[in-house]
């Protein structure tokens, strides 16, 4: 059977984004599926019955789930070109690591920056600016995340950014102005063409949003 | 089987922290496990160790640290191949972290709804976590263990924190055994592995820690 790749996603969702991504550093073809999350697929359904979201990778048939996995997987598969992770085991634990920590840290509290107002809202903030500030403590004077080359923790990170327009705008603050070392480091990824490709714009990103501010009542 | 120092950071209930001691014991890895004591002041070591969670298991290998057990594990089966937890397979390999990582969202938080909660259990609460043993059921099938014929990864990371489970039947008035039959037989053949008989509390002494910790939390 052919190399048939099909890609379940949501264009402005960071964790669809980091598969686009890895993809393109592969030269991987694939077959994008734009999906109405209100109205889900069934075949992303049946292929993510469990969790049925995006994104969800579709290989040869066969579904994977779960966007750090989705990233390993196709490290694995399509291991000729473009190294995600690093080779050392204890290099590689500290990328998953770093991943894990951005899955479990940078989401939820920049949710809260357009979700919430007020006290809470002011709460988020203070969190996700502890966040970059570990970050850049991480990324130190290397160029990126996974030293000379752009790597699994960069490709992981780097989705959020397309976001950024809109967490700033809600929750008026400036993250160039907090954390400078990080915004090079946004700026570095972004000369990359498999990225700048793959990031939608962040003012698309904000219209999407402030239409679900409303009807949440937050405008 | 050397190759090089390995401590363990460890709390003798942790789930997680029986993760590492699990692999390590398959694996043939002589560690030295030093207790944590999480509630009297955690050590310079620990804090040293995992300065953004400090949290056990931390597993020390030549004196560098590694954290988050799903990611020990997983490093404990790639530096001492031996025999090997991951299957080879690509697709078994992304489905057996997939496993891991459901386990890890899941059960952990299901476990500790039961036991926090104050007078009666809610219904919810145990709904929940039978319905979570369901689905690990339906994704063990009729193998023997989560990777097929033989003990893996997601059968590492799921068995110990069934030594809590006794607990939750305790405090939530069923038992395991009868509402997910498939489950308890998975628990059973694990159980009769020699590094997991070994490694594994009583699961009595977890009831009685639970006990102390509901206490500590102003539980009755």
């Amino acid at each position: 059977m052919a190399n048939e790749v099909v890609l379940l996603d949501f264009w402005p969702s960071m964790f669809g984004i980091r598969v686009r991504i890895a993809l393109a550093e592969k030269g991987v073809k694939y077959e994008y599926k734009e999906e109405d999350l209100k109205n889900k697929s069934p075949l992303l359904l049946q292929m993510n019955p469990v969790h049925k979201k995006i994104p969800v990778l579709i290989h040869n048939g066969r579904p994977f789930c779960e966007s750090p996995i989705i990233v390993q997987y196709i490290d694995e598969v399509w291991k000729d070109k473009a190294p995600l992770l690093p080779s050392d085991p204890y290099q590689r634990a500290q990328a998953r690591f770093w991943v894990d920590f951005i899955d479990k840290k940078m989401y939820d509290s920049l949710r809260k920056t357009w979700t919430t107002k007020g006290e809470e809202q002011e709460a988020a903030k203070k969190e996700f600016f502890e966040v970059l500030k570990t970050l850049e403590g991480q990324l130190g004077d290397k160029p990126f995340f996974g030293g000379d080359n752009f790597g699994y923790v960069d490709l992981s990170l780097i989705p959020f950014y397309c976001w950024f327009y809109t967490y700033e705008t809600c929750g008026k603050f400036n993250v160039e102005a907090e954390c400078p070392k990080f915004i090079a480091w946004v700026k570095r990824c972004l000369q990359r063409e498999t990225v700048a490709k793959a990031l939608p714009d962040g003012k698309k990103v904000f219209e999407f949003v402030s239409a679900m501010r409303t009807n949440l009542g937050l405008e | 089987m050397s190759k090089g120092e390995v401590f363990l950071l460890d709390c003798w209930a942790s789930p997680f922290c029986l993760r590492a001691k699990i692999a390590l014991a398959e694996k043939g890895v002589e560690y030295e496990a030093r207790a944590e004591n999480l509630f009297g002041g955690k050590s310079d070591l620990l804090l040293k160790s995992n300065p953004i969670y400090k949290k056990v298991p931390v597993l020390l290998h030549d004196g560098k640290p590694l954290c988050e057990s799903t990611i020990i594990v997983n490093y404990i089966d790639e530096t001492w191949p031996s025999p090997p937890l991951l299957p080879s397979c690509a697709y078994e390999r992304a489905k057996a972290r997939f496993w891991a990582d459901f386990i890890d969202k899941k059960v952990f938080d299901a476990v500790c709804n039961i036991w926090k909660s104050k007078g009666e259990v809610p219904e919810t609460a145990k709904n929940e976590f039978i319905e979570i043993l369901k689905q690990l059921e339906g994704a063990l099938g009729e193998k023997d263990f989560f990777g097929g014929d033989s003990f893996g990864f997601v059968d590492v990371i799921a068995i110990p924190l069934t030594c809590w489970f006794y607990a939750v039947e305790k405090f939530g008035g069923f038992k395991v055994e009868n509402e997910c039959p498939k489950f308890s037989a998975w628990m059973n053949k694990c159980m009769q592995r020699d590094t997991v008989a070994r490694t594994l509390p009583d699961p009595e002494k977890v009831y009685e820690f639970v006990i102390t910790l509901r206490n500590m939390f102003g539980i009755e």
